[in-house]
């Protein structure tokens, strides 16, 4: 496999969101807006990328019996770091993601990509496969924020082009489903052809 | 892929990994520990100043155990004569606690609010956190009557959603009763020029004047 593609398939043929479907508590939860949707996808891909680096190195001593709990181990201690440092140095984006960030642990892509890919493959392919999906999550959960801003408070990263209020729906729970689902169906039409 | 499991390898490993772990995250908490004071302390700083008049001195918190009142700050002239009052204020909102910076001058009028935390719904309730709105505008230099236009007083709702308005106003009240218990005793002339709240004023000095002196005295 070339290493474009290790990184091209995370956006596409391998999207995290609207193909493997994975990770979707942040991904409904967080995308009331670009922004947010943007910084968690940012964030997860922080620990993405630094899991699967670390897993590909210590996956070859790592007895198979507690594998889980190692990597387990290791995703919480970078979710953590990410913590702190967010609260030191953008506190104000940690006070918007609050309780999604420690929830980054549980999110199945970086399991799951520490299983099907980085336990299997060298370091340097698994930080490409970390990026790629990273990529693919952060440019879907973007997505997702800005449909669901534009639509339901008629601004776009914050900038407002309507006054008064959107669709509010599109801003609550119902709408993230909606969106979701409607994105899902365009992009698996896109991505056949 | 990995090695065969046995009971001394399993236990090595975990307790490598754990101790690896452990080290890094002690690292890097000794180095986060004061940018993560440094921004908290410079929010809270942040959130009292944007309630009070420009100038003067603010204390440390001072606690309270009034009705909703999770502490307080005092701020001074440069003779030391109380300015205003920053009261931490919290109440039920739709979606949970709403805890609210009051700033309240010593007669009794708002003259500033802002929210320090709340889980309004979004688009809805939480607008009472956008500062440019008009629910939010009305309460700077506020001396109204304390309740919301629906129950017959003054506060303008926010749209369609009456029970976070109630919420909001009812957490300035708690505010400004505080400082009205704290204030009354040393600027008595005040009371007059403030028509609308004679009556809960007059109830509450006698009973509050013995606290409202040691607190004089923390100062």
């Amino acid at each position: 496999m070339s290493k474009l593609s290790l990184i091209t398939k995370g956006l596409l043929k391998e999207n995290p969101t609207f193909v493997l479907v994975l990770g979707m508590c942040p991904t409904l939860a967080t995308t009331t807006s670009a922004m947010n949707g943007l910084e968690m996808g940012l964030a997860t891909m922080f620990v993405l990328i630094l899991s699967n680096i670390v897993i590909s190195l210590i996956a070859p001593v790592v007895p198979d019996k507690v594998h889980i709990p190692v990597y387990i181990v290791v995703i919480a201690t970078f979710v953590t770091v990410l913590q702190l440092l967010m609260q030191a140095y953008t506190p104000a984006v940690y006070k918007t993601l609050g309780l999604f960030i420690p929830l980054i642990v549980v999110n199945c892509i970086i399991l799951g990509r520490a299983e099907a890919f980085a336990n299997k493959n060298g370091v340097w392919d698994s930080a490409l496969d970390g990026i790629g999906i990273g990529l693919g999550f952060t440019l879907s959960l973007t997505v997702i924020g800005i449909v669901r801003e534009v639509l339901g408070s008629g601004a776009i990263f914050g900038w407002k082009f309507i006054s008064g209020d959107g669709m509010l729906a599109f801003v609550m729970a119902p709408g993230a489903f909606i969106v979701l689902g409607y994105l899902m169906v365009l992009f698996n039409k896109i991505a056949k052809k | 892929m990995a090695a065969k499991s046995n009971l001394i390898n399993m236990a090595l490993c975990l307790t490598a990994v754990c101790l690896v772990c452990a080290a890094v995250l002690g690292v890097t908490y000794a180095v986060t520990c004061e940018p993560i004071a440094a921004a908290a302390a410079a929010e809270a700083q942040a959130s009292i100043a944007k309630v009070l008049p420009a100038g003067g001195e603010i204390s440390e918190e001072i606690a309270s155990d009034a009705e909703g009142v999770d502490g307080y700050f005092v701020q001074s002239d440069a003779e030391g004569a109380v300015t205003a009052y920053a009261v931490k204020s919290t109440t039920g909102g739709f979606g949970g606690p709403l805890t609210l910076m009051v700033g309240v001058l010593p007669d009794g009028t708002v003259f500033n609010t802002s929210v320090l935390s709340h889980s309004e719904t979004p688009g809805l309730g939480a607008k009472c956190t956008e500062e440019k709105s008009g629910f939010r505008e009305q309460w700077k230099g506020f001396a109204g009557a304390l309740s919301v236009k629906k129950d017959g007083g003054d506060v303008d709702a926010i749209t369609a959603s009456t029970i976070t308005s109630r919420a909001y106003t009812k957490a300035v009240t708690q505010a400004v009763a505080l400082v009205q218990t704290l204030a009354a005793p040393s600027e008595p002339t005040v009371i007059p020029s403030e028509p609308t709240v004679i009556p809960s004023e007059a109830t509450v000095i006698p009973s509050e004047a013995k606290e409202s002196k040691t607190e004089e005295d923390h100062q």
